[in-house]
């Protein structure tokens, strides 16, 4: 049997997440922003307690998964957890409403310009 | 990747984002092996690029999707970004996504919602674009083309259009992934394109300056 992917070590991801390999709900985008709304506990599982350290300052969802070294569906399961648990917040990315029913969803023309003005800006 | 086995380090290095930053966006650098996607990301993010992974299960996918990656129920994508703090509460991320066919399934969830696409193409490997662009046009996400300077004989901008079968509305512009101001010029471009799209301009798109120098 081939085995799938190149996952180096998945006793330890199993262990991370209790057996979980993919989040409940999809609450995380890779750019959503992660903020610590409490410190780290002693005796807290220690991914936890780093991204209690990581998210003093905004951080996505993405970056907290390079700065981790774990996959990003394994890191926004600990989120979950954390969000569970009232210990982060999440300011999630904010999108115009979809053109059509289940289409593209575009950015708003104000968005834009603000994306417009800060490259420019640069 | 072996920093997934690391230890998770007790802070980053890099600068912080602003408190008061709330809005994540993204826009999206697809490209083959090679040609740029990293540089260009490099030479505008305000942070040295990192890199990270996501597995994705092949569960509940096509019969199309399997057969790109026949015998495997899981496959796993490294992917390099960036970011670039456009005010105090905006956040702009950059992402060079492979570009080849087998990770097109996991482009799809991974850089849903993006802004829009940057196809970065290398002259002398066009065919390695024609994948990227046919599903990105399949999806309806926006793109521009950019060319990436890599010397050699010199196609007009009408041979790659032809050679790529861009449709007109498609911006093409030429840049230096290695030269910030370039590559900011092509971000530039992207959503001038975006921003034509949501006015319903965009047939205007062909006559707009087609260099981002």
């Amino acid at each position: 049997m081939t085995r799938a992917g190149r996952d180096d070590d998945p006793d330890r991801l199993y262990t991370l997440t209790g057996g979980r390999s993919r989040p409940a709900s999809d609450e995380f985008d890779l750019v959503t922003l992660v903020v610590t709304e409490c410190e780290p506990t002693p005796g807290m599982q220690s991914e936890h307690a780093a991204i209690l350290r990581i998210c003093r300052t905004p951080t996505a969802v993405v970056e907290l998964s390079a700065d981790l070294g774990l996959p990003v569906g394994i890191t926004k399961i600990l989120l979950s957890d954390l969000l569970a648990a009232g210990r982060i917040t999440a300011r999630h990315p904010r999108y115009a409403p979809p053109r059509t029913p289940g289409g593209v969803r575009f950015a708003d023309p104000e968005t834009l310009e603000k994306v417009l003005v800060g490259l420019r800006d640069l | 990747m072996d920093s997934a086995t690391s230890d998770p380090p007790a802070t980053p290095e890099r600068a912080p984002l602003a408190r008061t930053t709330d809005n994540g966006l993204k826009i999206v650098i697809v490209g083959g092996f090679g040609v740029g996607k990293t540089t260009m990301v490099q030479s505008v993010s305000d942070i040295r690029p990192l890199n990270t992974e996501e597995t994705m299960t092949l569960a509940g996918r096509g019969i199309d999707d399997r057969s790109a990656v026949p015998g495997k129920t899981a496959t796993t994508v490294a992917f390099d970004f960036g970011r670039i703090s456009l005010d105090e509460r905006t956040v702009l991320y950059l992402f060079g996504a492979p570009g080849q066919e087998r990770f097109w399934f996991l482009w799809d969830r991974l850089f849903s919602g993006s802004l829009g696409a940057i196809v970065l193409v290398d002259h002398r490997r066009l065919a390695d674009s024609w994948y990227a662009i046919d599903r990105l046009e399949h999806h309806g996400t926006p793109f521009i083309v950019a060319r990436n300077d890599f010397g050699g004989p010199p196609y007009t901008r009408a041979e790659v259009r032809d050679a790529l079968d861009l449709d007109p509305h498609v911006p093409l512009v030429d840049c230096d992934a290695r030269a910030r101001e370039s590559s900011k010029g092509v971000l530039i471009a992207l959503v001038e394109h975006l921003q034509r799209l949501a006015t319903g301009t965009a047939a205007t798109a062909p006559t707009a300056p087609e260099t981002a120098t």
